[in-house]
Formats: structure tokens, sequence, C-alpha cells
């Protein structure tokens, strides 16, 4: 299965997963500064800016579109609970 | 009901038509109120519209519609300004909306879910405005400004600023617990203890936001403060906005000017097991450069000064024995009383002895993310009195904490699966 290589900037760690993982998944096993509320894509408490490789994540949904707007995201800012690592390459988040 | 209601006109043709509740002795389950408090709503008449700025708790609305009835016919209302949706303040909406159905509402653009949850499916019946910092409110000679103030102390506080009058309508910002039928700051009993506690309890999570809102509201000089709880502030209106600032600034100023990270080890221990392993974990800390460690033993300390310290500190590590499947009770006190400060991005770690069970260390490391800390190390467990590997162990646990504290940890790889 393909894997992406997901790294968390703040702490330094970066954790080999299966396309298809959440970011929620993996921060939150790590013990990463990414920080949680409702984990469904409606408070914007999991504001992540994507350093690098933000084609390795899956596209934003209609839902977390409207998030992000309300929350004047930056193009390299996605929610940690709705992101999908997708591609092979490195992607690299932290805390936004 | 209130016999005796009457509004109060708190400068030219803006009324006070808020409600008294001095009976009360705990509020918001975490405050106590020794002598009440009040639920302060306004009304403000321009020349083309009037607009109801708050309202108060359910159970007062009879209060608040007989004061109200004084100053304004509902068919005259034309807004309805929720500064805050907190039910304080919202539980007299969905029946002042009842009455008063073409006014039109405005929350802060954040609001509008809880909006919906407070109206329910009444809300399809109003016309509302979600507001942006800035926006203004025209009642023709008269107009409102909205002065976004988030997180004081929910995403969807705001502040109402009438220009004309220099009159600040701060929600619970700058708000106090204190009931005192006089209203005025320079005519009430001395509530100077009641103004600082609440922002202790309710504010001082938010200090960063604080010193935000400062920021706008200082420029604005305000002649009147009127908060949504306790005193209107007249007197020196600008001397509580000073002491938002200083009750903001750093309660320990301390000797490292940032030049170092701090680093905190709080511990107990029945027969000394984890002792020897929490000046371990010092050692180790204290190896890298960088970072002020310390330690202290949960014994000989009071919960309030340590969550002081805490809310200066980058990173708290915490010792625990597993005791009857737990860790101890003192640690949680500490950790219980971190709700009044900003836990958020800190770096958290935990270490314990234990006998059969151990269940002391993850509880700890799963409060600390509850508290939205990074822990990125797992915590060191080990049974009974550490041998003396055991106890490079902790060494080890101490420095790597530090290392990646300040940044010098060697980047790690691990897979999914290892988890
Ligand atoms: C001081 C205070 C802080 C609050 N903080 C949060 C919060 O961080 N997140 C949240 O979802 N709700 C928060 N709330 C909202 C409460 O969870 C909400 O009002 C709830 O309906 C209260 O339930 P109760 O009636 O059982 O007390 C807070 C409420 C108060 C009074
Ligand atoms: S946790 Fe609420 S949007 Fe992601």
């Amino acid at each position: 299965m393909a894997k992406g290589k997901l790294t968390f900037g703040d702490i330094d760690v970066s954790v080999n997963v299966p396309a298809g993982t959440r970011v929620i998944e993996v921060s939150e096993k790590v013990g990463a500064g990414i920080i949680y509320g409702c984990r469904e894509g409606d408070c914007g408490t999991c504001l992540m800016s994507v350093d690098e490789g933000i084609e390795n994540l899956s596209e934003p949904s209609a839902l977390e579109d409207k998030v992000l707007k309300e929350n004047m995201a930056g193009k390299d800012m996605r929610l940690a609970c709705q992101a999908q690592v997708i591609g092979e390459g490195e992607t690299i988040v932290k805390p936004a | 009901m209130n016999k005796n209601a009457k509004a109060v006109e708190i400068a030219k043709d803006i009324h006070w038509v808020g409600a008294f509740d001095p009976d009360l002795r705990v509020f918001d389950l975490i405050l106590k109120t020794a002598n009440g408090t009040t639920y302060n709503a306004y009304v403000v008449r321009g020349s083309e519209g009037v607009a109801v700025i708050d309202t108060v708790k359910e159970e007062f609305s009879d209060a608040f519609f007989e004061r109200l009835e004084q100053v304004v016919a509902y068919e005259d209302i034309t807004a309805v300004i929720l500064n805050h949706l907190e039910p304080d303040h919202v539980g007299a909406a969905p029946e002042l909306m009842r009455r008063a159905p073409q006014a039109r509402i405005y929350v802060s653009n954040r609001g509008l879910k809880l909006l919906n949850a407070t109206l329910k499916d009444e809300l399809e019946m109003y016309a509302y405005t979600l507001t942006n910092d800035g926006d203004q409110v025209s009642l023709g000679d008269r107009t409102l400004t909205f002065v976004h103030t988030p997180y004081l102390h929910w995403p969807e506080t705001k502040c109402t600023w009438v220009e004309d009058e220099k009159i600040l309508f701060s929600c619970d910002v700058f708000g106090s617990h204190f009931c005192d039928e006089r209203l005025y700051n320079d005519l009430v009993g001395d509530f100077r203890f009641s103004f600082e506690y609440y922002f202790k309890h309710i504010m001082r999570p938010f200090k960063r936001f604080v010193l935000e809102a400062m920021d706008k509201i200082e420029p604005l000089e305000p002649a009147l403060i009127a908060p949504s709880h306790g005193p209107i502030l007249r007197d020196h209106p600008m001397e509580y906005v000073r002491s938002y600032r200083s009750l903001s600034a750093s309660r320990l100023p301390n000797e490292m000017e940032g030049k170092e990270k701090s680093l905190l080890i709080f511990y107990m221990s029945a027969y000394g097991a984890t002792a020897d392993m929490a000046r371990s974990v010092y050692e180790g800390a204290s190896d890298v450069d960088g970072v002020r460690v310390s330690l202290y033993d949960l014994q000989g300390g009071e919960t309030d000064p340590f969550v002081d310290l805490i809310e200066e500190a980058d990173c708290l590590v915490f010792g625990s024995p597993t005791i009857n499947g737990d860790a101890v009770k003192p640690v949680w006190d500490v950790l219980a009383s971190l709700i009044s400060i900003e836990t958020k991005g800190k770096f958290g770690a935990a270490f314990g002895s234990y006998g059969w069970s151990g269940e002391a260390v993850p509880m700890i490391e799963d409060r600390l993310r509850g508290l939205k800390m990074r822990v990125p190390e797992k915590g060191v467990r080990i049974k009974f009195h550490p041998t003396e590997q055991e106890l490079e162990d902790c060494t080890a646990f101490g420095r790597s904490i530090a290392e990646t504290l300040c940044g010098k940890a060697k980047p790690k790889v691990v897979d999914f699966a290892d988890l």
C-alpha cells in the first residue's frame, strides 16, 4: 500500500502512514501540538499550516472550505481532523 | 416578580434595563458570588431607531420586560444586539424577539451557530446580521460600532461602542459578579475583589486575547463602560482598562527574560520510588543548556502558587505513583486547576512508580493532551524502586524532554503501525 511521510514540524517527528490516514489519527498519537475541538470539521480549532507537500493531502470538502474561510485561513492551511494523507511524498505540518 | 423595577437613564436616551439577582451564590459552577450578581441590559434610542443591547437570564425576564416597556414600545425596536450568546445574557432574547419580531438581530460572525442554538426553529422568522469588527448600525443621529473581542471569553464575544456618548457596552469584559442597586462604581460597595476574581476565573485563560482587545479599546477612551454584570463604570473607567492590562501581564516576571525555557517537575511519592525517579529526571533535564529546571514535591506546596508557576512555564512533568488504579489526588488537584490558565502548546510528560497495573502515567498523559498540551515523549513507568539502570532511563527521559523543549532533539521517524 502507498505510504506517505507525515512530519510534525513542531516536535520533529515523522511518521510513515498508509494512504487515507487522517492527520488527526497520527498527530494525537505522537503528541504533536495540533489541538482539537469538535473533531468533525466544524469548529476550526485544529487549523494547521502545511509547510510542504500540501498536494499530498486530500482536497478539502465543501464543509472544510467553509470553515477555512470563516477562520480566514491562508492557502497553506488545512483542518487536521479533515485532511487525509493520499500522496507518497513528504508532508510537513505544524499547528497554525 | 420585581414590583419596583425602574429603568435607569445612564446617558441621554440610553437606559439600563437589566435585573438584580442578589441571592445567587455560585455562578457558572465555578464562581462564588458573595452578594449575588446583576444581568445588565441596555436600550439605546436614536432619531431613527432603538437598539436593545443584551438581555438577562431567563428567570429574570419579568423585571427586564417591565423596565424595557418603560422606555420603548416593542414595535419601535429596530435592533437587538447580542454581544455574547451565553444563557445569562440571551435568556430573555427568544421572548424579546417574539414581542419585537421586526427587530434585526446582530451577532458577531462566529455567533451564528450559537444564535441557532438559542432561538432554534424560530430563528428563521427573524432578520439577522453577522457582524465583523468595525461594522456599524445607524440609529439616525446615533451610530453603534461593533468592537469584536473574540475569546473574552467565548469565541463570539463583542462589545458595542456608542461614539457620541463615548460609552462602551462591554458585555462580560470588565464585568464583575456584584449586586448593588446603586449601579454605579462610585456608589456601590467595595467590589474590587469581585472585579479581579471575575478576571481570574473568566478572562485569565485568554490573556493573550485580552491584550489584543485592550489594544482596540484603549484608543476609544470610553467615558463610561457598561458591562453586562456588576457595576457600571463611570468613575475613572480607564482605570479598569489599565487593570485588565496589568492583570494580563506576567504574574511572576523572572530573570530568564525568554532566554531559557522553563521546565517544572512535580511529584509525589509514598515510599520514595517516584521521588528517586524525579531526581533522575531532574538531573537529565538539567544537563541540557537553555533550560531552567525546577523540582517540586507536591506534598510541600499549595495548588494555587503552583498554578501561577505553571502559567509561565514551557514544560510540565508530573510524577505520580499508581494508587488504587489512579494518580494521586494532589496531582489531579493541580491538573484540574489548570482550567484557569492557558496550557495550549506547552510540553508535558509523566512518570511514576507502580506495583502491578500502573495506570497513573497514562492517565496523566491523557489529561495533558486534554489540556491541549504536546506530549511527545512516552512516559516512564517503573515497578517499585528503580534500579541503577532504570534511574539512567529516567535521566535519559529528562534529557530527551528538555532537548525536545528547546528544539535540540534529533528528528524521529516512526512507522504508523508502531504508534
Ligand atoms: C465559563 C464557561 C466556559 C465555557 N467554555 C466552553 C468551551 O470551551 N467549549 C464549549 O463547547 N462550551 C463551553 N461553554 C458552554 C457550555 O458547555 C454550555 O453553556 C452548556 O450548555 C452548559 O451546560 P450545563 O447547562 O449542563 O451547565 C462554557 C460555558 C461557560 C459558562
Ligand atoms: S477539530 Fe473542529 S474542525 Fe477540526
